[in-house]
């Protein structure tokens, strides 16, 4: 079989024998490159630019000034400190909870036996094929009446829309979770048992460090979900100090604000942007093993 | 040794012991705290819910039986509470008629209609008017009185004293906790429903709006429970009662303004089908629906693939630096590089006309606005699609392709008959899930279309889907009709379930093969 192909392979220049093996895969890329890159270059590119109008911008940058970052935090209109602060302060306990949450739920799935098991896991993912913000209606009214009773968990709080974003907690996480408790092998248990730990000092001594680094992506895929949530926190947030970064930029680009918010939107773009762009890039690995480790287990 | 083991993995240690006393006890806390305003205010139902969660968390954390339970309360007790309990709700709005003009139960709505037709009286309390939406959107009189200086809010449920008010000089609200006060270019352009608010203060008296005050007076309306109808003295109309749609109307068939919430049984699914006006655009709205959903798993999938298969090859040069540049799209927060991308589309000055030299009006046409929304929802997909074939494609038993090779299978045949189908179906839950999630892509279609082009007096978009029409429906700034929202998400909900449940048979028949 390799004799029939060798000859063939010989009588091509080196250059079409390049092309044909890796050179195409170099074009591939580059044309993939240019297609993702573009608007990255173009959000850079506005987010410099002295004028800051929509009209000014070009893909690669005429000027360079920071003008519009300097504008982001000194515009009165423009409290971009403040989302910024309320993203984090939404998000990052949001997802810390509810990975906690999660994480207890898929340690009771995966090492007990109990009556309900199953179903309760089927229907774990079938609830998580509903989002949350289908039922923004009815949530709306629920949150209008906790407010009567509660007024720091009803609507236009923080603590409210954390409450609705912790009520995700169990789902997707849960299983990713539980698939990779089952690869713990059950024997570290059983050992610890008979050491005398008791289950609590099993899950928190032993399983929940062994299993870091899922529960650090499972964290990351909930703060960055959380991060770009813009339904459920533009119902939930109404007052402008008050808003997430998602609502708050985008009035920014709304038709009725001025031409030059384009820049100063850019540029919080830019910023929010290095908050998630860091995130992913330091855990690139365990991202790649964790999207398809969830495909494997499904 | 089995009979030590089970007694001590039963005992707890004094550290252990004191961590859960010391959680009980703010769970304690929290539950006295939780409890005194529903004491307050007298919600028995409450309390008695309250008071039940609460026993059934120190039951599970003080038994020793079901460990289990102690794992999984929290997480269920949330679930029940933002998850199930929302879409039991959902499903009862649908059923309902709930809506602008349909908010209040029924005495509500009488005293309402009797408020409306109150006359000025002398010595009557007059107030300075502004005007607002409180937090649910109600139309709100926001009402400084002329005489004393005291604030106070009216819906058409009736008056309450406001606290923390701004107000300036002359005393008119400004600001209000928990509303949103209209400037006057908009309370200009909703004159009309400031002025048919009317708020019941009693049995016949209610406040009414005059131009930029309201006074207080008597009623010429009255409510005559005998013939269940409302009698205008003034007038000598009568309105009856109509229980099955929750309005009263007059015997030439108006309506009067405020009606109340009925069930309308199952209204809300049947006007999809037999009302011509939503049938139309309902239809044309699932179909785009199903073809944003399938377009974008395709397109996003086969650059994916593509970019997946083209880097996959051990020893390339630079494959590291491609990958690192190609989750750059996904990494970055994509609400803002929706928004980024309709500011691409401007037709004046957006990059894509400018690149390509166009001159399109992407949001104009139904078709521009389609391609537009695809193109820019594939470009935030394709790096997740890249990442997940990547992966698969490494994780292909290499046994398979070398005994294709071996047959003589090579390129294309190769490609088609083994790599692809090995990949669809480790990729095919993955795929199916990528779809629901796009066939309920609020963002994309919010952000970047808002739904546009809208013909006019038309409710509904070219680039509408389902989801975005239903919030629409609820939070539009035309009228709030809840009850047909909750119907249309219940029909997505429907929607969704099929295709998990399609995919749950698909799969575990594909696994089958597969091992």
């Amino acid at each position: 079989m390799t004799h029939a192909v060798k000859p063939r392979r010989k009588g091509r220049s080196p250059f079409v024998k390049w092309a044909a093996d890796t050179g195409w895969r170099h074009v591939v890329a580059i044309a993939a490159l240019v297609f993702g890159l573009i608007p990255i270059i173009y959000v850079i590119s506005a987010a410099f630019n002295p004028n800051g109008t929509l009209s000014s911008t070009s893909l690669l940058p005429t000027g360079f000034s920071l003008n519009n970052f300097q504008r982001l935090f000194t515009d009165d209109n423009v409290p971009f400190a403040a989302w910024f602060a309320n993203s984090l302060m939404i998000a990052v306990p949001a997802a810390f909870i509810s990975i906690f949450i999660s994480s207890l739920a898929a340690y009771a799935f995966s090492r007990f036996r109990f009556k309900g098991r199953r179903p309760m896991l089927l229907f774990l993912l079938l609830i998580q094929m509903f989002p949350a913000f289908l039922a923004v209606v009815a949530l709306y009214l629920i949150f209008g009446s906790i407010g009567e009773f509660y007024p720091v968990a009803g609507l236009n709080t923080k603590l409210g829309l954390m409450l609705v974003y912790m009520g995700g907690a169990l789902g997707v996480s849960t299983w990713l979770m539980k698939g990779f408790f089952d690869t713990i092998p059950k024997e570290l248990d059983e050992a610890a048992t008979i050491d005398g730990a008791s289950h609590a000092q099993i899950f928190f001594g032993m399983i929940l460090p062994l299993a870091a680094p899922i529960i650090a992506i499972s964290g990351i895929l909930a703060f960055v979900g959380t991060m770009n949530d813009f339904i459920l926190a533009s119902l939930f947030l109404t007052d402008r100090p008050e808003m997430t970064l998602a609502v708050g930029l985008k009035t920014l680009t709304a038709d009725n604000s001025p031409a030059s918010y384009f820049g100063i939107f850019a540029a919080g773009t830019l910023l929010t942007s290095v908050l998630t762009v860091g995130v992913f890039m330091s855990l690139q690995r365990y991202i790649v093993s964790g999207l398809t480790g969830g495909a494997v287990k499904g | 040794m089995l009979d030590q083991r089970s007694r001590t993995a039963g005992s707890t240690t004094a550290a252990g012991l004191i961590v859960k006393i010391g959680v009980l006890a703010v769970v304690a806390a929290l539950a006295v705290w939780a409890a005194l305003p529903l004491i307050a205010a007298g919600a028995w139902w409450g309390l008695a819910l309250e008071a039940a969660v609460v026993a059934v968390v120190f039951y599970v954390y003080l038994q020793r039986r079901a460990v289990q339970l102690k794992y999984l309360i929290p997480g269920t007790l949330l679930l029940i509470a933002f998850q199930i309990l929302p879409v039991i709700l959902t499903i009862g709005t649908s059923f309902s008629n709930y809506g602008d003009g349909h908010r209040v139960d029924k005495d509500q709505a009488i005293n309402a209609i009797v408020a409306a037709g109150v006359q000025q009286t002398p010595g009557g309390t007059t107030y300075l008017l502004a005007v607002g939406e409180s937090a649910a959107g109600e139309l709100t009189l926001l009402l400084t009185d002329n005489a004393d200086g005291s604030t106070w809010a009216g819906t058409e449920a009736g008056l309450t004293e406001l606290e923390g008010a701004t107000q300036d000089e002359s005393g008119r609200i400004t600001a209000a906790p928990d509303y949103t006060v209209w400037d006057f270019a908009e309370l200009n352009e909703r004159l009309s429903e400031v002025t048919e608010l009317a708020v019941p203060t009693g049995e016949e008296t209610g406040i009414k709006v005059q131009g930029l005050s309201a006074f207080e007076g008597v009623s010429t309306r009255s409510y005559d429970e005998a013939c269940d109808c409302i009698t205008d003295s003034a007038t000598g109309t009568t309105w009856y009662a109509d229980d099955e749609t929750g309005t009263f109307v007059t015997d030439d068939g108006r309506a009067a303004l405020v009606g109340w919430r009925v069930n309308i049984g199952a209204d809300n699914y049947l006007a999809v089908i037999t009302d011509p006006d939503i049938r139309g655009p309902f239809l044309g709205v699932f179909t785009w629906n199903i073809m944003f959903a399938a377009g974008s798993v395709l397109f996003t999938f086969a650059i994916g693939l593509g970019t997946a298969m083209a880097l996959n090859r051990p020893g390339m040069r630079g494959t590291k630096v491609y990958r690192a540049f190609m989750i750059l799209p996904y990494a970055m927060p994509s609400f803002a590089m929706l928004l980024v991308w309709a500011q691409m589309f401007n037709r004046d000055f957006g990059l894509v006309n400018d690149l390509f030299n166009l001159n399109v009006n992407w949001y104009g046409g139904t078709w521009s606005a389609r391609a537009m929304v695809l193109i820019a929802n594939t470009w935030l997909g394709w790096p997740y699609m890249f990442l997940i074939s990547l992966g698969a494609l490494q994780a292909l038993p290499s046994d398979s392709l070398e005994a294709a090779k071996i047959d003589g299978a090579t390129g294309v045949t190769a490609f088609r008959k083994i790599t692809l189908p090995l990949l669809l179906i480790a990729l095919t839950p993955l795929l199916i899930s990528s779809f629901a999630f796009n066939f309920n892509n609020f963002n994309a279609i919010e952000l970047l279309s808002g739904g546009n082009p809208f013909k006019a007096g038309d409710a509904v978009g070219g680039t509408d889907l389902l989801i975005t029409y239903a919030f629409r429906q609820a939070f539009g700034s035309s009228s709030a009709d809840y009850g047909f929202a909750s119907a249309i998400s219940v029909f997505i909900f429907l929607i969704v379930a099929t295709i998990s449940a399609v995919m749950f048979r698909f799969t575990r028949n594909q696994e089958d093969v597969y091992s």
